[in-house]
């Protein structure tokens, strides 16, 4: 090996050094995790539309189910686990959502209701809100201008 | 006292560290080293309703325990450093309240241990004091809570990412003894090579080690064959690679004899911490526990110790900044 002298050397050589992820392994772990928790979610949307609910009901209350189950798994120290062994398995559904607002409510508990749990809720998720609301105005803002053309995009 | 060389401090009535004490977490009670430390806790919280406070409990009771083994009267102990990770050094202050000796509360990240035991080698071997105590204390799940995401969180940890110890570590040097003596110390410059990846450390830090390693040899005209052991504090498994390397380029072989305290916490395979540990703690344990203990049974005559710091916090790295990097070294004979 030779000297390094530059910062772009070093963070070459660095790039080498650093072991990468088991992206594969990852990735199949996610996959199939991910997929039984959408599993659920059908699972769960099929018996409440068979109890006769409408669809969209029956959407909400899979979402809240699932919202539920996260949320108290993350409260008994498990959904940590799980997210290790899924990563966006676990993440990219509502369940990492729900995990994302617990976990630092439960952090933040020491710092009291107020400033810890209440301001400290969000700091995870709350890119997720502001970006999600912001994208969903500018869609409708989009479709708005569109549809009144009578364009039908949707 | 003598500079010698560029930056090096050169002791001419060696000092002596008369005592050490170390508390470490339950991870690291069931690591490799788990039997050189005083005190075992079996969980994070030690008793408290929070992890500040419980890492404020590690290092009151690591000074109480190093005063207790030293024997000598706490009001015979005239001065005190200690640091830690957390915003401006509560663990310390708050847990040195009520200790009664004049403190010097320090941040040299998790070079923090080896800052105190330089700056308290100094004072006694000046004449200013003549016992001092210093110490330095980290937690895993304060530091996480203050540098990364709630530990609740579900994500994955990359493979270069390092495991803050959760534990204290303190000690006495004292201008009379017999040993082990602080003979040499030479305190680091910050070197910053432009790493910004926070889940980097080890690789973030390593250039300031090397720095420090060749200027410490270039000073006193040693080489790295004159050590038992060359012991850096945190780089972990891919820092420690990296020292060897860029030794190896500037024509010093210290694969025989170098290690590093993140490396030698804990067992890679069997629990999972990646690159290794890290924190003010991991240093400060592993010399109070057992680097100290080695010495003390004449097994490493010679050590040099070095510990690292990443000089960063979470608004830097937010905003996009390196992360400078700073390493000093003691030299420890018997």
């Amino acid at each position: 090996m030779d000297k390094i002298e530059t910062n772009k050397q070093y963070q070459d050589y660095v790039d080498k050094k650093t072991p990468n992820s088991p992206i594969i392994k990852n990735c199949f772990n996610a996959f199939w995790v991910g997929g039984l928790i959408c599993s659920i979610g059908q699972l769960i949307l099929d018996v409440c539309k068979f109890r006769g609910f409408d669809t969209e009901v029956s959407g909400t209350i899979s979402s809240i189910i699932l919202i539920g189950i996260s949320a108290f798994l993350t409260g008994l120290n498990l959904f940590n686990k799980i997210g290790k062994f899924a990563g966006a398995g676990s993440i990219v559904p509502i369940t990492g959502f729900s995990n994302s607002i617990v976990s630092p409510a439960m952090e933040y508990k020491s710092e009291g209701y107020v400033m810890g749990v209440g301001s400290k809720m969000f700091t995870v998720a709350g890119p997720v809100l502001v970006f999600g609301i912001s994208a969903s105005i500018i869609v409708g803002i989009i479709y708005l201008i569109f549809n009144t053309q009578s364009i039908t995009l949707v | 006292m003598q500079k010698i060389g560029k930056q090096t401090i050169k002791f001419d009535k060696p000092q002596t560290i008369l005592e050490t004490a170390s508390i470490v977490g339950p991870k690291e009670a069931q690591g490799p080293l788990a039997k050189y430390f005083d005190n075992l806790l079996e969980d994070e919280f030690w008793g408290e309703k929070t992890w500040e406070k419980a890492e404020s409990k590690l290092i009151k009771q690591a000074v109480n325990l190093v005063i207790t083994k030293s024997g000598i009267p706490a009001d015979l102990i005239d001065f005190c450093f200690a640091g830690d990770l957390l915003n401006q050094c509560i663990s310390s202050s708050f847990g040195l309240r009520e200790l009664n000796i004049p403190y010097f509360g320090i941040f040299g990240a998790c070079s923090t241990f080896v800052e105190g035991m330089i700056l308290s080698s100094i004072l006694t071997e000046s004449g200013a004091a003549n016992n001092v105590l210093f110490g330095a204390s980290s937690h895993f799940c304060s530091a996480e809570k203050q540098f990364r995401f709630p530990l609740e969180l579900g994500n994955q940890r990359p493979p270069s990412s390092q495991w803050t110890v959760t534990g204290a570590g303190a000690a006495i040097i004292s201008s009379s003894g017999n040993g082990p003596f602080v003979t040499y110390a030479t305190p680091g410059k910050i070197v910053d090579k432009g790493i910004k990846d926070a889940n980097n450390m080890g690789a973030a830090m390593a250039p300031a080690a090397v720095d420090t390693i060749l200027s410490h040899f270039k000073d006193t005209g040693r080489n790295p064959s004159y050590y038992d052991a060359i012991i850096t504090g945190d780089l972990g498994h891919i820092g420690k690679e990296i020292v060897i390397e860029m030794l190896q380029t500037y024509g010093y072989n210290v694969k025989q004899n170098y290690n590093d305290c993140g490396v030698l916490m804990f067992d890679k395979e069997k629990q999972d911490t990646h690159s290794g540990g890290s924190g003010c703690a991991c240093c400060a344990t592993v010399f109070s526990g057992y680097l100290f203990n080695k010495l003390k049974e004449g097994k490493y005559k010679k050590i040099l110790l070095i510990a690292t710091g990443a000089l960063m916090n979470s608004t830097s790295s937010q905003q996009g900044e390196s992360i400078p990097g700073i390493a000093h070294a003691i030299s420890i004979e018997v």
